[in-house]
């Protein structure tokens, strides 16, 4: 009974949120017109013309996102496969245990740090006038979404059976065809769990990118250039907003709403697939 | 002997402190289905893990002696232990086919030796599962999932698997103890079959299936060969008491 309890609450609060956001999010959809919401190019918040476009707000999202798969999964998934088949045994808990810290590290501290050695590093580098820019709001989500990668992918690789890889080395394959052409694919469900678990992760990260992506409200995203994230956009106004703004900030959180139910739902298609 | 495809000398095997395998010497004549029979525990399947380097993956793992296959100890470093296992094939005591198709499960170890033409691995894939008798009943699904077979089927499927590197022996450790007996069945006539063009040791918990289809019987007990000769011989006149406790079923 208590558990059913429990279990009714969790999903009582998912219910409630979405009602919410629905609620909320809507009026300023409708009165702004879903075109112009969703497809203008200017948001211009608190000016006497005030403009509610949030394309550059997507895009910075999906190509922050992009960016950070792009660069996190390859990194990722061959620390996995390593720890996984080839480290051995200490290196593999040792490692196992610094990802686990790496995970536990408030987004805050990542933002910190990426203002404080991140950004001037890029401004140096690149020659920019300013380093805070989508580039460093790649990087630093590439880390962030490292442990969640590297620790879903070792469990599904973990999870070959043995028998699979004996068959294969007595075949006279060597260690890494084995490892490639039997246990990958054999786990590649549970990897690819794991990068749409990243994506979540980084399309719904708000503190530590807003500290170095420049935050500029209006820019279509460049890779050097400032920009503005779904989340930080919401994040950056709420304190202040009131009216159609207040309004606008809750029907951003819906289209965030909508991305993040989007990769649940590939997510629950792909460990499906799975049982089959 | 000419005939001997496989010769152990003094072979010890130690898993850190324990000895598993003592001083066996013993040799594998060429085209003969050799049965290596024993209480669990007595090491044949170390034994038989030797003879194709699949031991190496064990921590902690000593071997002494010397294995010779075709006249060359296989234990050299300078061997390759993927070559080895090509001419030395293995077919597990559970089923163990790839989560791929029919079709990819047998061309595998064609494919990871390198040949990639498709006619030519389409007429393997065929051979070898005409060879092991597999061919009538998946030849209209070869896209079908491995897993979707029995546990017969799949047994078989391995032995494809197996055959399609063109080894010369095949080890089988157990390979029908998870299987009902009809598949049993079907497993020993073929392994009676395999043996005009294969050498194989067999692995098995069943005297009678060694007594079935094995030419020679090899028993083992706590790590030693006891005995060791013709098969009707070794159970018709056990030379040493042991064995004749063990396959009257006195112990074991």
């Amino acid at each position: 009974m208590l558990f059913l309890f429990t279990g009714l609450i969790t999903v009582g609060f998912v219910l409630v949120i979405t009602a919410y956001l629905f609620i909320s999010g809507l009026p300023a959809i409708k009165e702004i017109g879903i075109k112009e919401f969703l497809l203008g190019k200017r948001w211009a918040s608190s000016a006497s013309q005030p403009s509610y476009g949030i394309l550059p707000f997507i895009l910075t999202s999906i190509y922050g996102t992009a960016g950070a798969i792009a660069l996190g999964v390859p990194i990722g998934f061959f620390t996995a496969v390593y720890l996984s088949k080839f480290a051995d045994k200490r290196v593999k808990s040792l490692m196992q245990k610094a990802v686990g810290v790496l995970a536990g590290i408030p987004s805050v501290v990542y933002g910190l740090i990426g203002m404080l050695v991140l950004v001037p590093t890029v401004r140096k580098v690149f020659n920019l006038s300013d380093g805070s820019s989508l580039f460093a709001a790649i990087i630093i989500l590439a880390i962030m979404i490292l442990p969640s990668i590297i620790k879903v992918s070792i469990t599904a690789l973990d999870s070959v059976p043995e028998e699979y890889e004996q068959g294969s080395l007595a075949l006279g394959a060597t260690k890494i065809e084995t490892v490639f052409k039997v246990s990958v694919p054999t786990a590649r469900s549970g990897i690819a769990a794991a990068v749409v678990l990243a994506i979540g992760r980084a399309i719904g990260e708000a503190m530590a990118v807003m500290m170095v992506s420049g935050n500029a409200s209006s820019n279509m995203p460049t890779l050097f250039g400032s920009v503005r994230f779904l989340t930080t956009a919401i994040a950056s106004e709420m304190a202040y907003s009131s009216g159609l703004q207040r309004q606008a900030l809750f029907s951003i959180a819906l289209v965030l709403y909508f991305f993040i139910l989007l990769i649940n739902a590939v997510l629950n298609l792909i460990l499906k697939r799975e049982h089959h | 002997m000419e005939d001997n495809i496989i010769e152990m000398e003094n072979l010890n095997l130690y898993y850190g402190d324990h000895q598993a395998l003592k001083n066996i010497s013993m040799a594998i004549r060429q085209n003969s289905v050799t049965a290596l029979i024993g209480p669990s525990g007595c090491g044949k399947s170390s034994f038989l893990r030797c003879l194709n380097r699949m031991n190496d993956l064990i921590e902690n793992i000593k071997i002494e002696g010397s294995i010779k296959y075709k006249g060359k100890d296989i234990y050299r470093k300078e061997v390759d232990v993927t070559e080895i296992r090509r001419e030395i094939g293995m077919v597990f005591q559970k089923p163990n086919p790839f989560p791929m198709s029919i079709y990819d499960n047998v061309a595998y170890g064609v494919r990871v030796a390198g040949i990639k033409n498709k006619a030519r691995l389409n007429e393997i894939v065929k051979q070898a599962l005409i060879d092991s008798a597999l061919w009538g009943e998946v030849k209209d699904c070869l896209k079908k999932n491995a897993l979707s077979l029995s546990g017969g089927q799949q047994q078989r499927l391995c032995i494809a698997r197996a055959l399609a590197v063109q080894p010369n022996v095949l080890l089988m450790d157990e390979p029908t103890s998870a299987l009902d007996p009809i598949s049993t069945a079907k497993i020993e006539e073929l392994i009676l079959k395999l043996k005009e063009k294969y050498t194989i040791i067999i692995v098995t918990h069943n005297m009678q299936q060694a007594l079935r289809i094995s030419d020679y019987t090899a028993f083992f007990l706590l790590g030693e060969l006891i005995e060791y000769d013709k098969t009707e011989i070794l159970f018709s006149k056990p030379q040493n008491k042991k064995t004749e406790d063990y396959i009257t079923g006195r112990f074991g």
